[in-house]
């Protein structure tokens, strides 16, 4: 075994203090070290999308990260996005659950992290704008139409407001 | 499908940087977004004994106009923020182009354009961009740095002109000449993922309309960036007309590129096939925004 080192890191607002490996992938610490297992490891090359996380806000792979690379960084898992699941869900899976955006699910940790961020910078967006932000996401399941459907629907439950749509 | 053990430093200064490499050289790896690098390490088609994590290095960090107008990215500059910065869009429109190109959001979230750079990828976009922009790249070791031209800097498959004790500081993408035009085309499978075959132009034009210089580079295939010299050379002198502009893709497709390689998804006469095309809407576009565009 190589040399082993200790790191903190923020997750969901909880801190976490582990001694790893630097070659641990920070999917692997959040799965492993952390018992976070929502965020789901697909390929483990960068293409699927199944681990993405947000990495300081910013949506990011986790299987193309080291964990020791996250050491007085902040990750938000799909855990963080519903504290409060199962009684109380983000819009955003709510929407999923009602358009019918998911099927077997492995994808969907990863489609909401990528969509969460998106939707706040894009509170209306057009298909063809979704379409471009989830292509770096693979399902084997939807065929993608009711995922675009559920972006769509998030968007108007997260912004009620037409007038508001378009002004954020 | 895990990487195999390494030594990791974090250091925070360019003279670490190079100082942790003039120690470990040959052994040691540098790791920027780690969007190439990590995949084959978890493959373990690479297995270096060290890795040098730029990340923390700020002073790499920064995107800024140069001297003479042009744009200069520091080894920390990430795809994300060249897609979304107005300087980049100001004075470098080509590479804020190329940005949506590569990869994903995710992806262009942590990965820099200094590391496209020195990665090499021959289905890459920016090596092709600095190649037809006549770009530099800064090579800095300790001791001092050079600057490499993009011509020299790639030499193949994966590899660049860059010592193995060097770290690629920043990279320069000089300003567009008056009435100039530049333009980016690639097909790939699916938005995001690496391109089949592209083609990046960049042409000027003199107040009657003639050519004066016209620069078509592409990627995807072959070993590297491919300068159409013959092409460009075509074009030089006389008016870019409709039929000139598809002679010179044409002879870019016969004569400028090697045999393009073929894969499961193409094979190598779709690819020469995508050059032509690829290169002729690219020479087009260039030369109806240098036409356009009084700048
Ligand atoms: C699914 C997927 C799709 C992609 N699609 C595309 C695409 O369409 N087009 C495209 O161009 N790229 C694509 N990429 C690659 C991506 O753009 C990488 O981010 C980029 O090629 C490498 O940049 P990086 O900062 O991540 O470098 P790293 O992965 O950190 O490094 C790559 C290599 O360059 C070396 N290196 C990096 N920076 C320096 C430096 N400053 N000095 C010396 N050596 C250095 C490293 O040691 C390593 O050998 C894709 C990647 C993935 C995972
Ligand atoms: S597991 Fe990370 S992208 Fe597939
Ligand atoms: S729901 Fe099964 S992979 Fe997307």
């Amino acid at each position: 075994m190589s040399e082993q080192m200790t790191i903190r890191v923020t997750i969901n607002g909880k801190a976490y203090e582990r001694t790893v490996e630097p070659r641990l992938l920070l999917s692997d610490f959040l799965r492993h070290e952390c018992d976070l297992t929502g965020t789901h490891v697909g390929c483990e090359h960068g293409v699927c999308g199944a681990c993405t996380v947000l990495f300081d806000g910013l949506p990011v792979r986790s299987c193309l990260m080291f964990a020791v690379q996250a050491h007085g960084h902040e990750v938000t898992t799909v855990e963080g996005l519903a504290p409060e699941a199962p009684e109380r869900l983000h819009p955003l899976q709510e929407a999923f659950w009602e358009a019918h955006g998911l099927q077997c699910g492995f994808c969907t940790p990863g489609f909401l992290m990528t969509l969460v961020p998106f939707l706040e910078q894009n509170p209306n967006p057009s298909d063809e704008e979704i379409r471009e932000a989830i292509a770096g996401n693979l399902c084997r399941c939807t065929g993608y139409q009711h995922i675009v459907s559920a972006v769509k629907l998030a968007a108007a439950k997260m912004h009620p407001d037409p007038s508001l749509r378009e002004t954020r | 499908m895990k990487p195999a053990p390494f030594k990791y430093h974090a250091p925070t200064t360019v003279d670490e940087v190079v100082g942790l490499l003039a120690e470990h050289g040959y052994d040691a790896k540098i790791l920027a977004g780690g969007q190439s690098l990590i995949p084959t390490m978890n493959f373990r088609l690479a297995q270096p004994a060290v890795l040098i994590d730029i990340n923390a290095v700020s002073e790499l960090a920064y995107i800024k106009s140069n001297g003479d107008g042009g744009l200069r990215v520091g080894a920390l500059a990430r795809h994300a923020e060249a897609e979304h910065s107005r300087l980049v869009a100001e004075v470098a429109p080509l590479v804020h182009a190329t940005m949506p190109l590569i990869a994903h959001p995710q992806i262009r979230n942590r990965g820099t354009l200094c590391g496209s750079l020195a990665h090499a990828d021959p289905a890459s976009e920016l090596p092709a961009v600095l190649v037809a922009l006549q770009g530099r790249v800064r090579a800095s070791r300790q001791g001092g740095s050079r600057w490499i031209a993009a011509e020299e800097f790639f030499q193949g498959i994966f590899t660049t002109a860059l010592e193995p004790d060097e770290l690629l500081a920043e990279a320069a993408f000089p300003p567009l000449p008056s009435r100039s035009g530049w333009a980016i085309q690639e097909v790939a499978r699916r938005h995001g993922d690496f391109a089949l075959a592209g083609a990046v132009a960049v042409v000027q034009v003199d107040e009657g309309g003639t050519c004066t210089a016209a620069r078509l580079v592409f990627f995807g295939v072959g070993e590297g960036p491919v300068l159409a010299r013959q092409a460009g050379a075509a074009l030089v002198g006389a008016e870019p007309t409709e039929q000139r502009i598809a002679d010179a893709a044409a002879l870019a497709a016969n004569n400028d590129v090697p045999t393009p390689h073929e894969d499961i998804h193409a094979s190598s006469a779709y690819r020469r096939h995508l050059v032509e095309v690829l290169g002729r809407r690219a020479l087009s576009q260039a030369f109806a925004r240098a036409t356009a565009e009084e700048r």
